[in-house]
């Protein structure tokens, strides 16, 4: 089995809100409370969950774009939620982001080969002389031709902007990739094209990805493992086929039959949730998911359910499991 | 058979632009029987929301406008209809939710005060008559607590609370005809599911007809009775349901079909169209989609193939099929 790359420790990211005259924290969303996990080095882990339930926080507090709440990441074993500001600097270049909106996330007054390239030059990682060709070779590599270089964002598909948010984090060389809803805003024939742009990388230079989607047909053809979250915390995660073949979480259970299936003759036996999901700043008591479980007990009401190893690997927070 | 509720003949809804004519439907013809489920399928840009929006006519002119073709709605045609007229079906015999329940609510007025105004404009029903009404239509809807979200704002409301208003609100008047478009694409995944079965059971307690604009096959597969897929403003192919799972005929077709992951289904490497859907904008005499085509042959760029039908009557607008229309 190979080393783990990131190791996450009971990561807590608690958002203030605030009210009144004086702006007194009244209250928090807890978007992320308390979630355990390690990606190994050249996997895919991905996140899954609906709107709200902390993936993306999750992704962005991993490589401290915030700061944490309370547990630790590690990254080959560095602490990074530890590390001074200037330390956390150097380290930037190995662990990057791309973001679901690929219309809001490039500066529309940039040429894209300045944005490109800019990340480079501002960790002084190469000389400006060789800057271009490097842009344009890592250009070539994501589907991008070399006379795109001095274009502006405007100009650009959403496909061929996803690509060029792609080549913004992989000209620095990094080691993991945080993937955030990165083909959520696409049309299906394009959301392939860059699926398999996304895993020939992988193959080819090792890289490490964490996934985040709410699209699970993508998740069970992208992933190695897959982890559910809901409300915050982590309720089941398991290798792919282990997860797609027998998920035990009644949440995973509802949301793997609530995906429509393209064969008009398939007839299935669907779980239907009731009701909407809970807010993050008042969440349920004992297990989160009580509201809307249709197999919820008086136990699953009070008392919060251990997140254990069901064997293999397989870890799953409930207590009818 | 049922007979046809909505016939588009030819209708052709352009745009213009600085940059030129964005031909956005082009030639369209296809029609929807009573209490049928159809789904219009295609990627961005590809025309199939501008189809629901002339029929509701409501084309933004300019830059818009309607240049050609008939839209027969229960035997009138919707083009020659003055506005007034158009008013009294708008709302009330065809009922329309969008993709964006945050949006389409108004902010300030109560959702009772929102389902209770086409009551009373289009049914003249008073006040204490539509507020009653309101509460039933919330009921159905699959909404608990009515009376307290009749005077509820609509920010108080949940994603999937909200599309079950808008629901509420376009089924008021019992419209003979329902336009979706794209309802459950900004909600969640278990949200899809309760709006998609809400919408099958409304469905077929009231043989309502559904016109649903959609870009995710899994729910095409799911609810409907007849599909139609739309690239670059045409359509390309249509059939029933199960023709059209089984039997796709257009490369387009066949290449979204592939294209999409699948649960259950894993597969090494996803098939993918090259290249991208053309610029709307100076589209000449040839197949549209013939640039990224596999089987694109001389004639594809040369002439527009026209949509034909097979004995099955499955249509397709493709020149691979020429030599079978001939038999």
């Amino acid at each position: 089995m190979s080393e783990p790359l990131i190791e996450v420790k009971n990561l807590k990211k608690y958002f203030p809100i605030r009210g009144g005259i004086l702006q007194r924290t009244i209250g928090y969303v807890k978007a992320v409370d308390g979630v355990t996990f390690t990606i190994n080095k050249g996997e895919t882990l991905s996140l899954v969950g609906e709107s709200g339930c902390g993936k993306s926080t999750v992704g962005r507090t991993i490589i401290r774009l915030y700061d944490k709440t309370d547990g630790e990441v590690f990254y080959k074993s560095i602490p990074i939620h530890s590390l001074k500001k200037s330390e956390l600097r150097k380290l930037r270049p190995k662990m990057q982001l791309v973001f679901q909106d690929p219309f809001s996330s490039l500066n529309p007054r940039l040429r894209v080969g300045d944005a490109i390239g800019e990340a480079l030059l501002d960790h002084g990682l190469i000389s400006k002389n060789e800057l271009r060709d490097k842009v344009i070779e890592t250009m070539e590599i994501c589907g991008l031709a070399p006379y795109h270089i001095d274009r502006y964002p405007h100009e650009f598909s959403g496909g061929q902007r996803q690509r060029i948010g792609i080549a913004r984090a992989l000209i620095l060389d990094p080691e993991f990739i945080v993937l955030d809803e990165p083909v959520s805003s696409l049309d299906v024939s394009i959301q392939a094209q860059i699926i398999n742009l996304l895993m020939d990388l992988q193959e080819q230079k090792g890289l490490t990805y964490l996934f985040i989607s709410h699209d699970l047909s993508v998740v069970e053809h992208i992933s190695t493992r897959v982890a559910v979250m809901y409300l915050g915390s982590i309720v089941e995660m398991a290798a792919r086929d282990e997860l797609f073949a027998h998920p035990l979480h009644p949440y995973t259970q509802a949301l793997l039959s609530a995906v429509p299936i393209p064969d008009p003759d398939l007839k299935r036996e669907r779980i239907i949730l009731e009701g909407d999901i809970p807010s993050p700043a008042n969440p349920p008591k004992g297990c989160k998911f009580h509201t809307r479980c249709p197999l919820a007990k008086d136990i699953c009401r009070e008392q919060v359910p251990e997140y254990k190893d069901v064997g293999g690997g397989h870890f799953v927070a409930c207590h009818l499991v | 058979m049922a007979k046809n509720l909505v016939e588009f003949r030819n209708l052709k809804t352009f745009f213009y632009t600085e940059e030129g004519v964005v031909k956005a439907v082009n030639d369209v013809s296809f029609s929807i029987r009573e209490g049928e489920t159809v789904c219009i399928v295609g990627e961005s840009g590809c025309g199939k929301s501008v189809t629901a929006l002339s029929l509701m006519r409501l084309i933004q002119s300019p830059p818009g406008k309607i240049e050609g073709g008939e839209i027969i709605f229960d035997g009138r045609d919707i083009l020659k209809l003055s506005e007034a007229e158009m008013r009294r079906i708008r709302g009330n015999e065809i009922g329309m939710i969008f993709q964006e329940p945050m949006t389409s609510l108004n902010p300030v007025l109560t959702i009772g005060e929102q389902i209770m105004e086409p009551l009373m404009v289009h049914k003249l029903m008073t006040k204490k008559e539509a507020w009653n009404k309101a509460i039933e239509l919330i009921k159905q809807v699959g909404i608990p607590r009515a009376e307290q979200i009749m005077t509820s704002y609509p920010h108080e409301l949940s994603g999937g609370m909200r599309q079950r208003i808008m629901i509420a609100i376009a089924l008021s008047c019992d419209p003979k005809l329902l336009i979706a478009d794209e309802p459950t694409t900004a909600l969640d995944v278990t949200i899809q599911a309760q709006i998609l079965d809400l919408l099958r059971k409304i469905k077929q307690e009231r043989n309502m007809a559904l016109m649903l604009i959609t870009h995710d096959l899994g729910i095409v597969a799911e609810i409907a009775d007849y599909v139609v897929v739309m690239y670059a403003g045409k359509v390309i192919e249509e059939a029933p349901v199960r023709e059209l799972f089984k039997n796709p005929k257009h490369p387009y077709t066949r290449g979204l079909l592939k294209a999409k992951p699948i649960i259950g289904q894993r597969q090494e490497r996803l098939y993918t169209i090259p290249g991208q859907v053309p610029n709307p904008i100076g589209l000449g005499d040839y197949c549209y989609f013939s640039d990224r085509c596999e089987y694109a042959m001389d004639i594809c760029r040369q002439k527009i193939p026209q949509l034909a039908a097979d004995e099955n009557g499955h249509k397709v607008a493709c020149w691979l099929y020429e030599g079978e229309w001939k038999k």
